[in-house]
C-alpha cells in the first residue's frame, strides 16, 4: 500500500505536485493519467525516491520512504525514455543489473517471452527503440518484485509486443501484485487497469474505476469521460 | 558501493582514453629517464608536468563521466541502493584508474632504469604519492561540481575555471601579492596560502623532499624549516587529505538532495 501525504514538489518556480494526497492499495493495475506535464512522471519518481519532495510524506506498508533505500528491493520500475549506456551489450547490462540487485531472477524465461535473445550479443547504442523499449522491459519484470511501477511502459512497442506485454501485466495482476502504470494509450489503460488516478496540473481530480468516471462525467465513452474532466478545467 | 565501483573501474580501464594516459606517461619516464641519464633531474621535470596535469586530467575525466554514465546512473537509482554509494563509487572508479595510469606508467620505466638501487627512491615515492593525492583531490571537485549543474557545458566551464584558477591564476596572484607587500612579514601568510591551494602544497612538500627549496627565494627558509619537520609534513599530508574529504562531503551532501 502507497500513501501519499500533501506531497508537494516545485522545480524552481514550476510547481509540478501540489499537495497530492493518494492511497493506492495492495493488487490491481492502476492507471495514473493526465496531459502532458501534468506531474505524472514526478508523481511515479517520488515513489522511487528519485525526486525528493519539498514536504509531506510517503508511505509505503507505513514506511516513510525519506532517505530510505532497502525498500526498492519491493519494486521494479520501467523507466519512461529508456537510456542506455550505448557501449554495452544488451547481456551485460542483463547481468550487470543481475549482480548489482541480487535475488532471485527469471530473465531466461523473459528474454524468451520478449523475443530478444538474438539481440543478446548487440550493443545497447545499436538497438531500435522498441528492442530497447523489450529489453527494458525484461530488466523490469525479471526480479519479481511486489510493486511494479511502468512508465509509459507501450512506447515503441509493435502490436505483437504490446499484447504479450498485456499478457504479461495480467497475469503479474493475478499473482497478487501491485502495478501502477502511465500510458497515454485511453485504449490500453481502459482494457488492463482495475483503477485510475487522473492527474492535472499538480492535482488529483479523480481516482476510481472507469465506470465510476463515466458516471460521473454522463458519458459513456472512456476518451470521452476523460476529455470532459480536461475541459471542465480548461474553460 | 563495491560492485559499483568494480563496474567503473572496469570501464573505464577498458576505455581508449586511460590507455592514452597510461601510455603518455610511459613516453615521459622513458624520455626523461634515458635521454637525461639523471634521476634527480627527471623527477624535477615530472614534478612540473604533475602539478598542472595531473589536476586538469582529473577535472576533465572526472566532469567527462560523470554526464557520460548519467543513463547508467539513472538506471543504478531506482535500484535498491544508497544514493551516495552510486556517485562515490563512480568517484572511486574514475580516481583509482587515473592513479593506475599514473603509478604504473611512470613506475615500470623508473623501476627498469634502477630506481631501487638508486638513492632517490623516497623522492620518487612522495612524487607518486603526491600525484595520487592530486588525482583524487581534482577528481572529487570536478565531481561535485558535476553533480551540482545539470548543464553539461556549464559543468565542464565551472571545472575547467576551477582548474585555472589554482593551478594557474592563484600562483600569479600570490606572486604579485608577495612583491607588493614585500617590507612585510609575509611568513604566515605565504603559509597560510600554500596550505590553501593542493597544487602549491603539493609542488612545495615535493621542492622540500628534493632539497632545492632555495629555489624558492627568500620565504624558502621559512618553508624548510616548516615543512621541513616531522609536523610540517605530518600537517601537509593532513591538508591534502582535508582537501580530498570536503569535496567528497560535497559529493554526499548534494547527491543526497538532487532530484533526477
Amino acid at each position: 500500500m502507497i500513501t501519499f501525504h500533501d506531497v508537494k514538489k516545485d522545480f524552481g518556480k514550476l510547481e509540478v505536485l501540489k499537495k497530492i494526497n493518494l492511497k493506492i492499495n495492495q493488487g490491481g493495475i492502476f492507471a495514473i493519467l493526465g496531459p502532458n506535464g501534468s506531474g505524472k512522471t514526478t508523481l511515479i519518481k517520488s515513489i522511487l525516491g528519485m525526486v525528493i519532495p519539498q514536504s509531506g510524506a510517503i508511505k509505503i506498508h507505513d514506511q516513510n520512504i525519506l532517505k530510505q533505500w532497502k525498500y526498492r528491493e519491493q519494486i521494479d520500475y520501467l523507466p519512461q525514455i529508456a537510456n542506455f549506456p550505448a557501449n554495452l551489450k544488451v547481456i551485460e547490462l542483463i547481468n550487470m543489473i543481475k549482480d548489482i540487485r541480487s535475488g532471485n531472477c527469471r530473465e531466461q524465461e523473459l528474454i524468451q517471452l520478449f523475443k530478444i535473445s538474438h539481440f543478446l550479443d548487440k550493443k545497447l547504442g545499436h538497438l531500435s527503440g522498441g528492442t530497447k523499449q523489450r529489453v527494458n522491459l525484461v530488466l523490469t519484470f525479471m526480479f519479481n518484485s511486489p510493486l511494479i511501477i511502468l512508465d509509459e511502459p507501450t512506447s515503441g512497442l509493435d502490436p505483437v509486443a504490446l499484447i504479450t506485454l498485456k499478457e504479461l501485466i495480467i497475469k503479474e495482476k493475478k499473482a497478487g501484485k501491485t502495478i501502477i502504470i502511465t500510458s497515454h494509450i485511453m485504449s490500453f489503460v481502459e482494457e488492463i487497469s482495475d483503477e485510475i488516478v487522473f492527474i492535472l496540473d499538480g492535482n488529483i481530480h479523480f481516482q476510481g474505476t472507469i465506470s465510476a468516471l463515466k458516471e460521473q462525467t454522463k458519458e459513456n465513452h472512456f476518451e470521452y469521460a476523460i476529455a470532459s474532466i480536461l475541459k471542465e478545467n480548461y474553460v | 558501493m563495491y560492485k559499483i565501483l568494480k563496474y567503473s573501474f572496469y570501464d573505464l580501464i577498458r576505455s581508449r582514453w586511460s590507455f592514452i594516459y597510461l601510455l603518455f606517461y610511459l613516453l615521459l619516464g622513458i624520455v626523461l629517464l634515458f635521454l637525461n641519464s639523471n634521476l634527480s633531474n627527471a623527477i624535477v621535470t615530472l614534478l612540473n608536468v604533475i602539478t598542472v596535469l595531473i589536476p586538469l586530467i582529473g577535472t576533465i575525466f572526472g566532469v567527462m563521466y560523470y554526464y557520460d554514465s548519467k543513463e547508467f546512473t539513472e538506471l543504478l537509482l531506482a535500484q535498491p541502493i544508497k544514493r551516495s554509494n552510486i556517485f562515490l563509487g563512480q568517484y572511486l572508479g574514475v580516481a583509482i584508474s587515473l592513479s593506475i595510469s599514473l603509478i604504473v606508467g611512470l613506475g615500470v620505466p623508473f623501476i627498469y632504469y634502477g630506481l631501487f638501487i638508486s638513492d632517490k627512491i623516497f623522492e620518487f615515492l612522495t612524487l607518486i604519492i603526491v600525484g595520487t593525492f592530486l588525482t583524487f583531490i581534482f577528481t572529487a571537485i570536478s565531481f561535485f561540481i558535476a553533480i551540482s549543474f545539470e548543464n553539461k557545458i556549464k559543468g565542464f566551464g565551472v571545472a575547467i575555471l576551477v582548474w585555472l584558477l589554482l593551478a594557474v591564476i592563484y600562483d600569479g596572484v600570490f606572486l604579485i601579492f608577495l612583491v607588493y607587500f614585500e617590507q612585510y612579514p609575509l611568513d604566515m601568510f605565504s603559509l597560510g596560502a600554500i596550505m590553501s591551494n593542493p597544487i602549491d602544497l603539493a609542488r612545495t612538500l615535493m621542492l622540500l623532499k628534493l632539497d632545492i627549496s632555495a629555489l624558492l627565494g627568500y620565504t624558502g627558509a621559512v618553508f624548510k624549516k616548516f615543512f621541513g619537520t616531522n609536523l610540517g609534513v605530518i600537517l601537509s599530508y593532513l591538508v591534502l587529505i582535508f582537501w580530498m574529504i570536503i569535496p567528497i562531503l560535497g559529493i554526499v551532501w548534494k547527491s543526497n538532495k538532487k532530484d533526477f
